[in-house]
């Protein structure tokens, strides 16, 4: 494999150091067993024990997660279990304490989206700012925006360049035009999956149960958009660049073989704020808000430019619009 | 229920008493799914990325596989509909054979599925009451309930009949008839949801066509009968199980009006794809002639179109088709060329290009090719211990009662030993 990869193999070995550190003591405080912080004080931090022990927790955890039940189907203490074992796994996997939110949608609230095709100069800032935020792997480079240029005049996809060099934008003669899940009203990428593992919250944000979904990758053929992306590895993700603010259904850090996708930043939209995305874009190209406030910048943009949404003839029906000043 | 338990204990019996060839070939059929479960192993280790699959071509070698053996499995109804419809003796004498090929294609297609999957270890998620089942939105969901149902037919019918057999009495059509109707319509269901789980996406332009399940049936039915017809001669060569050559002309019939309309349906998607070439021609395009300097499948599939029509050209001239080593080629190239276009032919170009227009070249690893292998392998073992159990009881070799005749001799020369 590290013949083929040789970037993974390196992370891998990289990645042992921080499992180690992130052993005793810590750990067993965290969970308030107080017999194997007395352990990991007996033989201090690093003997082969006190790792026993802490392999221990994690392979307990392990078997939670194998029989761990779809999200809708959890009762409130089963949803808290399955929190806390997320938080240690990242704790284990990162030494890093994050949080798990598990925020409902709010009351009158459906989310869209629009992007002004005019003030776009395809700088991709909202490409770094979305892996940031959403913690997607580094070295597969998952990105859930996908840029693309093509020449004026031009408007078929199958010409455009999504490698472009992002160094010297705008260039002469191009345009650009940030794609990512267009959340769909009526999402082919819900109605595919055999399990139920991907479906439309009352928001509107289509969202994953990463720890349902079976990786079989039907909905990513369904999706028109190429929204959706696979975990074909393991994850990597530095320690330091973890976001330690997550939301169930978002940003938590994922594992192998199972799909994610934009949310919307669940994480942080569910609680007021812009997405990453918009936040990052140095020419204000984005716009944001409740489709159901009739005061709302995306409101204002429906109801005064002239908009479009990708390939609208499939009736998917995206809340999801392009527009130009 | 003692009966029962003899007749597998007999049929144990059965699977470890052959002739030196027959252990070889079971020997190299274990050593080839060895190899396969070894390279899976690599596969767990590292996940999916040890593969030539991603995001752009995110189905490939095993997805292939998996549709061209659907209708491998699909295509026992051309013996059972003549058998049990039409009355003919002569093919009722190999239906068995038929649905021995019909349970080995669908386990080698659940295999197929499971290995493509990211967590095969959450397939309970897909069980009824304790998973959650997204039937009946989903196509894949359909898929998963008409292939159980395919294999529990084809499993359950068969095992009637010879352990009926085996204790001696003739089957009564009354009980299994039913049985044999619903395997008829059922066969075609497990083919044509195939078809719609890739036909029902609108994504997909190059899938997106009425005409892909008429396709998927006409390549089944000469696919299928094809690969029968060569199974069929060599158990009659190395067995006591005789075929008589009537079987194996109809089935060259068969196969032969099959190709003919899989070639005509072809036809049909080649004109309408490129008679007025739109934006969805990009597809069909990338597969026949290349696209913007990809042309990975181009010989694939004009090689898989020259088979065909060679195998066409052979069968449709009846004194060709009646010469035996005319009629094995034309059904090699028919298998081959089917596998090709319903394989390769179907399954990548629906990924390219992307969503967003990115042309990418799938190229499978050898890890994927020899899982694919392996599970190639598996199938045909488990073939082979089929019809081994299952030819000396048609024949009347194995028996209830010949069982207790030959317990009595061993009991008698164990005492003489004594």
């Amino acid at each position: 494999m590290s013949a083929r990869n040789p970037g993974t193999g390196k992370d891998e070995a990289g990645a042992e150091p921080a499992r180690g550190r992130s052993s005793l003591s810590r750990r067993g405080l965290l969970r308030g067993a107080g017999w194997l912080g007395a352990v990991a004080a007996l033989f201090g931090g690093g003997t082969a024990l006190a790792r026993q022990a802490v392999d221990t927790a994690a392979v307990s955890d392990s078997v939670a997660d194998l029989f761990q039940k779809h999200y809708k189907k959890m009762s409130r203490e089963e949803m808290q279990e399955a929190i806390a074992r997320i938080e240690r796994r990242a704790k284990r996997d990162f030494d890093v304490a994050i949080h798990v939110g598990n925020e409902p949608p709010l009351e009158n609230v459906v989310f869209g989206y629009a992007i002004s095709l005019s003030r776009c100069k395809g700088t991709r800032r909202c490409v770094e700012a979305c892996m940031a935020e959403n913690n997607t792997s580094r070295d597969s480079q998952i990105q859930y925006i996908r840029v693309l240029e093509l020449d004026h005049g031009e408007t078929n996809l199958t010409n455009a360049d999504p490698y472009y060099d992002g160094e010297n934008v705008p260039r002469k003669g191009k345009w650009y035009i940030p794609i990512q899940c267009q959340q769909c009203e009526n999402p082919p990428c819900v109605k595919a999956c055999p399990v139920q593992a991907t479906w439309k919250e009352p928001d509107g944000i289509t969202v994953i149960d990463y720890n349902w979904c079976i990786g079989c990758r039907y909905c990513q053929a369904a999706c028109p958009y190429w929204a959706r992306h696979f975990n074909w590895n393991d994850p990597k993700l530095p320690a330091d660049e973890v976001n330690v603010d997550t939301h169930y259904l978002g940003n938590r850090p994922r594992r192998r073989g199972v799909m994610e996708k934009c949310t919307f930043c669940i994480q942080r939209t569910r609680k007021g704020r812009q997405p990453a995305c918009l936040e990052a874009c140095p020419t204000g190209a984005r716009i944001f808000g409740n489709l159901l406030d009739p005061n709302s910048d995306i409101r204002y943009v429906l109801e005064n430019k002239t908009v479009y949404r990708l390939k609208e003839d499939l009736g998917t029906e995206p809340k999801f619009w392009y527009f130009a000043d | 229920m003692g009966a029962i338990f003899r007749f597998f204990w007999d049929a144990l019996r059965t699977i470890f008493r052959g002739g030196p060839l027959y252990w070889l070939w079971l020997l190299v059929l274990i050593a080839l799914v060895a190899i396969g479960a070894l390279h899976y192993r690599e596969q767990w280790e590292h996940g999916l990325i040890v593969t030539g699959m991603s995001d752009q071509v995110s189905w490939g070698a095993y997805i292939a596989n998996f549709t061209f053996l659907v209708g491998v499995a699909a295509a026992a109804v051309m013996l059972v509909i003549p058998a049990y419809i039409f009355d003919r003796n002569d093919v009722r004498e190999v239906v068995l054979i038929g649905e021995g090929v019909a349970v080995a294609a669908v386990v080698m297609c659940m295999l197929f599925v499971t290995v493509d999957l990211g967590h095969p270890e959450r397939f309970w998620h897909l069980l009824p009451y304790i998973g959650v089942f997204n039937f009946p939105q989903s196509m894949l969901a359909w898929d998963v309930v008409v292939l159980t149902g395919y294999l529990f037919l084809n499993l359950s019918i068969p095992f009637y009949i010879l352990f009926t057999r085996y204790r001696g009495r003739e089957p009564d059509l009354r009980i299994y008839y039913p049985g044999v109707l619903i395997s008829i319509a059922w066969a075609i269901s497990i083919h044509t949801v195939t078809a719609f789980l890739f036909s029902s996406n609108v994504s997909r332009p190059f899938w997106d066509t009425a005409v892909l399940a008429p396709r998927f049936l006409a390549s089944a039915f000469t696919s299928g009968p094809a690969l029968i017809v060569l199974a069929l001669q060599v158990i009659d060569r190395f067995t006591a199980f005789k075929v008589r050559d009537e079987v194996i002309a109809f089935l060259a019939i068969v196969v032969t009006v099959a190709l003919q309309v899989n070639l005509f349906l072809l036809g049909v998607e080649f004109f309408t794809e490129f008679y007025f070439a739109s934006e969805h021609t990009a597809y069909a395009r990338f597969l026949f002639f290349g696209l913007a300097g990809h042309r990975a499948l181009v010989p694939w599939i004009w090689t898989a179109i020259a088979f065909n029509l060679i195998a066409v050209s052979i069968l449709s001239v009846h004194p060709l088709r009646r010469r035996r080593t005319l009629l094995n080629a034309a059904c090699a190239l028919t298998v081959v060329g089917v596998w090709v276009e319903k394989g390769v032919g179907l399954i990548i170009p629906g990924f390219t290009p992307t969503p967003l227009g990115e042309v990418f070249d799938y190229v499978p690893t050898r890890v994927e090719i020899l899982v694919s292998i392996g599970i190639w392998a598996f199938g045909f073992l488990v073939f082979t211990l089929l019809a081994k159990v299952a030819i000396p009881i048609e024949t009347g070799a194995v028996t209830h009662a010949l069982d207790d005749a030959e317990r009595r001799k061993a009991a008698q020369a164990g005492r003489v030993t004594a």
